[in-house]
């Protein structure tokens, strides 16, 4: 075990793909925590799904053994963040188990607006900053107008900055002497009652529930009968360990250490992020601040598309938040849908992935409904409702006043493409804060309804600036508005999962997108069909879907039929898998393409 | 799913006295001269044809099937292709000899021919008449050049002219085939031409719309914009347009594509329409057969490669392809969308008998009233038929009304 002198706990911080993952495999390989043939890149990105799409979900940590110049043996424990905005939690409660932060900025891009966001969170945890240009093996860095900007957008002294690339290694072990040099020790209190953070805890398939803990003061053993101080629970510690990445025990945490402990839970949500641990027989007199919990930001309705599917549906997301606790669900019914649940999510991507993985992992087909917000209801008896769902709107003579959830955007534009920006945010209803440059980037704060940012902001600011604006938000509370709910009629029938709640002077040109959209996705049929966009009775907005006039296939003799009949088979089988409404038949992925405002 | 045939399945004659069952033989010739751009048959391009070979092949792979499917009777024969019309007239004699030896016919089957017009003679003609052959069905597609260039046909309008005046004078029924609903083609246009066909006074008329099947050069070409078929609103006005001309003239429509004169109707593709048993003989071909007693229904299919299927009857006396037994659903299906084709529509004794179970089993009843109501089918005590409104759409409205 070492002493506290010779630790230093560090979380790797960036804008997205800025190179964290790649430096942590550099930092991994030079201590030799894995053998060459154990090594793959991006190593710590363990789950399919972030090896898939090349990013980080989940925060991951590492012990680190590092031989220093100055002849001594350090323990070094690396927590590599996610960059993406919606996993912004998982940073701020991996700052809380660190003294310092390596600032991780690409060269070639320059500061971002998660590198921004980033940069305050640790600032705000007192966090001892260091700050790394990295990719500096592209023709395209330019490590001098980097520098310039960090300090002039983030007032940070970027003197000492360190030049290296994750991908050659050159620099590597400027930033391992750096580490031991320039971040304090921790200083915890070793007679002290024993004081951990819980950090983190997921489900593992060969450990069971696993704990992630920063210890403060005291030791955790082997044995030890521990309490959660918010959770009132108390636990056996099965086994301590530390992560080098793969796990080993150890006998036990002490001081300034990071670490897991496994005991007999059964859910990852009995463990509370951010709780206190400490000993039952010797508890500490005060808890630590912890933090909060992440909230879910974005909702919506998660539906079998076989209805037979509904309990397999329910098993897998109660195994899925075994696992992961990030993401809500409750049963929800629907009168168009049938049942199934009501989801909360940090944001859209995370929506995306909580969606793949119960497909994937749990074979499942799902239909996802469009994605709302949070609103309040102030309602004429004087109570204030919550709705998770527009379907569940109160009727319009209940309602008093209607809020919306509103945010605090940062965005980072190169100057060309400021105007597509502005209107961007004009169109959603922003109201700008703040125009500052730096250079030839602009630096944008504006005010955004969430609701209008949900669903496509980020895909629609990626593509009109071609990818180089950057955005974060912070949540800022709620506004009320005007605020009406939009159905959807098809053949006559309203389409409950299709309804949102939209700003009346936005209603129109949203109903007409969206039966516009509904008339392409819809197939034709037998009959015409009417589609239609209403607020209350009136009708804003409508389209129709011509009915099918000729579909016959010309020549079918004796050689045709096998592969007739197996056609027909499938499509009668493809029917069955289409919901209907009033006779007509939506495909599964309408309900949320129909939503992508995009290109219109 | 293949496995060798060891059991009869319809070996009942000699000990029940009952009705010998009958039966359809297709036979499938699997060259051309060469490949039309459209065409997505089992057809191979090749310098040279050991017809002799082949001619032994297919009288070894009937006799095969003959054990298999024996106590029938057969009702008529059909050679398609490919181009039937490069057969020797001896292998068509050795041909249908076998078959008659084999399923013995009280009255003399239809025994039908694909021709290409492309060089025939009078000479080869009346040889394949010779043979048995007592149907012609010529492959004459239009009767503009530009069009049959267009189709990459291997013949012009006075060759296709040539070849149906000749058809007409050897043989007492005749078919001809057209393609319309061609890139471009206008109501006026097709209206001609379909015209001057009728002239000629054959009894029967297979009218096609073109298709464009995956896998062709059209297929290819209209993926790149290089080829565009008429929109949904012309090729109906075309279609419609062909159901008037034709029943003016006395030929009306009797399937989706297929016109005759009352009494002309190709009674081999009927048999398919109906239900009924067919084998089906040389590289690629399918054949349906069994339902005898308590016997399933066998769906056969052969290899498509021509040398494949010829090296296989070699050893093993047929073409070892797949004998896959049919489900009753599957069998129901296959009667309900083959007979629903038909203008008679479906005969419910009939249905019941060929599929043994009733039609309305496979049939959503809502969905068929609902469809009744919007006129696009009749659905009578004893029959049910699509109308020319609903078979316009008959793909899709089998896919509402099927259970
Ligand atoms: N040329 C070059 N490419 C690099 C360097 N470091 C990282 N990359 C590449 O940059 C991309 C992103 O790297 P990651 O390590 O996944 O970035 P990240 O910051 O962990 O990304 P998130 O976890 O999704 O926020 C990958 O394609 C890396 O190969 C570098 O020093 N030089
Ligand atoms: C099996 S082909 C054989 C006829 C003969 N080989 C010939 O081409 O003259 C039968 C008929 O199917 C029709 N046909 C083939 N492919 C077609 C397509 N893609 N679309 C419409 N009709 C087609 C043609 O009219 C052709 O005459
Ligand atoms: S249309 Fe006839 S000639 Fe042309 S390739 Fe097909 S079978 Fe052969
Ligand atoms: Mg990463």
């Amino acid at each position: 075990m070492p002493a506290q002198k010779h630790i230093r706990n560090f979380a790797i911080i960036a804008h997205i793909d800025h190179g964290k993952s790649t430096l942590a495999d550099r930092l991994i390989e030079a201590c030799g925590g894995l053998s060459k043939r154990e090594m793959k890149a991006q190593v710590l990105d363990s789950m399919d799904i972030e090896r898939e799409r090349g990013i980080t979900i989940k925060a991951q940590t590492v012990r680190l053994d590092y031989q220093a110049k100055d002849g001594e043996s350090y323990a070094l424990n690396l927590i590599d963040t996610p960059g993406h905005v919606d996993f912004s939690y998982e940073v701020n409660r991996s700052l809380a188990a660190c003294e310092g932060s390596l600032l991780v900025v690409d060269a070639s891009q320059g500061v971002e607006a998660q590198t921004l966001a980033n940069v305050y969170q640790a600032l705000e945890n007192n966090h001892e900053i260091i700050t790394v240009l990295n990719k500096i093996d592209l023709p395209a860095a330019e490590p001098q107008r980097v520098r310039r900007q960090i300090e002039d957008v983030i007032g940070l002294d970027a003197a000492d900055a360190i030049e290296v690339s994750a991908k050659t290694g050159q620099g590597i072990d400027r930033i391992l002497e750096a580490l031991v040099e320039r971040l304090p020790a921790p200083a915890g209190k070793t007679e002290a009652p024993l004081r951990a953070l819980l950090v983190d805890s997921w489900y593992d398939a060969y450990l069971g529930i696993v704990i992630l803990v920063r210890v403060v003061d005291g030791y955790l053993k082997k044995g030890m009968k521990i309490s959660m101080m918010a959770a009132g629970t108390q636990h056996l510690v099965e086994q301590v360990g530390v992560f080098r990445p793969k796990p080993q025990t150890v006998g036990q945490l002490g001081p300034g250490e990071v670490g897991f402990f496994t005991a007999a839970i059964k859910e990852v949500a009995q463990t509370r992020v951010g709780d206190t641990v400490t000993e039952a027989k010797r508890p500490t007199a005060e808890a630590l601040p912890g933090f909060k919990p992440a909230q879910a930001v974005v909702f919506c309705g998660l539906f079998p598309v076989d209805a037979d599917d509904y309990n397999h549906l329910r098993e897998s997301l109660q195994r899925l938040r075994l696992n992961d606790a990030s993401f809500t669900y409750q049963a929800e019914t629907s009168a168009a849908l049938g049942v199934g649940f009501r989801c909360g999510f940090l944001g859209m991507l995370h929506l995306e992935i909580i969606r793949e993985r119960l497909q994937r992992e749990f074979d499942l087909d799902l239909i996802t409904t469009a994605p709302s917000v949070i609103y309040q209801i102030e309602m004429t008896n004087g109570q204030t409702i919550e709705l998770h769902n527009p379907a569940d709107m109160p009727e319009a003579v209940k309602i008093v006043q209607i809020s919306e959830p509103w945010i605090d955007a940062t965005i980072l534009v190169p100057d060309e493409y400021l105007g597509a920006i502005l209107k961007l945010c004009q169109d959603r209803r922003g109201r700008q804060q703040q125009l500052t440059y730096a250079g030839r980037r602009a630096m944008l704060v504006y005010h955004l309804p969430l609701n209008e940012v949900v669903y496509d902001f980020y895909d629609r600011l990626k593509s009109v600036s071609s990818g180089y604006a950057s955005f974060d938000y912070t949540h800022h509370g709620y506004e009320p508005g005007d605020l009406v709910k939009l159905k959807i009629l098809v053949n006559g029938e309203p389409v409950d999962a299709l309804s949102m709640l939209v700003h009346r002077q936005h209603a129109a040109s949203r109903g007409r997108v969206l039966c516009k959209r509904l008339k392409d996705l819809i197939p034709r049929m037998l009959f015409k069909i009417p589609i239609q966009a209403a607020i209350g009775g009136k009708i804003i907005a409508r389209e129709t879907i011509a009915a099918l006039r000729k579909d016959v296939t010309a020549k079918c003799y004796g050689g045709d039929v096998t592969r007739k009949r197996k056609l027909l088979e499938k499509q009668k089988a493809g029917k069955k898998r289409m919901r209907t409404f009033g006779k007509v038949e939506i495909p599964n992925d309408a309900f949320v393409a129909a939503l992508k405002m995009g290109e219109d | 799913m293949s496995r060798p045939v060891s059991r009869p399945v319809n070996n009942v004659g000699s000990h029940r006295k009952v009705k010998p069952s009958p039966i359809a033989v297709y036979v499938h010739w699997p060259f051309c001269e060469s490949k039309c751009p459209y065409c997505d048959f089992n057809i191979h391009v090749r310098e040279a044809v050991d017809a002799d070979a082949f001619t032994a092949a297919y009288l070894k792979e009937l006799d095969h099937f003959a054990e298999l499917v024996s106590g029938a009777t057969c009702t008529s024969i059909f050679f398609g292709g490919g181009t039937p019309s490069l057969m020797p007239a001896s292998a068509v004699a050795a041909i249908i000899e076998r078959i008659l030896k084999r399923w013995p016919a009280a009255d003399l089957p239809e025994i039908t021919l694909e021709a290409n017009p492309t060089s025939v003679e009078a000479s080869r003609f009346r040889d394949y008449r010779q043979a048995g052959v007592n149907r012609l069905s010529v492959g004459v597609q239009s009767l503009r050049d530009e069009s049959l260039k267009m189709l990459g046909r291997g013949h012009d309008a006075a060759e296709a002219r040539r070849a149906m005046h000749l058809a007409l004078e050897i043989f007492a029924r005749v078919n001809f085939d057209l393609i319309y609903a061609r890139p471009g083609q206008t109501t006026t246009e097709w209206q001609g031409e379909l015209e001057e066909v009728l002239g000629y006074g054959a009894g029967h008329l297979s009218l096609y719309q073109l298709t464009i099947e995956r896998g062709t050069a059209f297929y290819a070409a209209q993926k790149r914009g290089e080829l565009v078929v008429p929109d949904e609103d012309t090729a109906l006005a075309l279609y419609d347009l062909t159901q008037n001309v034709t029943t003016r003239a006395g030929l009306p429509a009797y399937e989706i594509s297929n016109h005759a004169r009352a009494g002309e109707e190709c009674r081999h593709n009927l048999n398919y329409w109906n239900g009924g048993a067919y084998i089906g003989i040389g590289p690629g071909a399918h054949g349906r057969f069994g339902g005898f007693g308590a016997a399933p229904w066998l769906a056969s299919s052969l290899p498509r490669s021509p040398e494949r299927w010829l090296k296989a009857v070699d050893k093993a006396d047929w073409g070892v392809g797949d004998l896959i037994r049919l489900s009753s659903r599957q069998r129901a299906l296959e009667i309900l969308m083959m007979g629903l084709r038909l203008a008679s529509g479906i005969d419910k004794a009939r249905f019941a008998a060929a599929a043994g179970v009733p039609v309305e089993e496979i049939l959503s009843a809502a969905a068929t009233a609902r469809a009744a109501e919007s006129q696009l089918l009749e659905n009578h005590q004893d029959r049910i038929v699509v109308t020319p409104k609903g078979r316009r759409v008959l793909d899709r409205l089998l896919v509402e009304i099927v259970a």
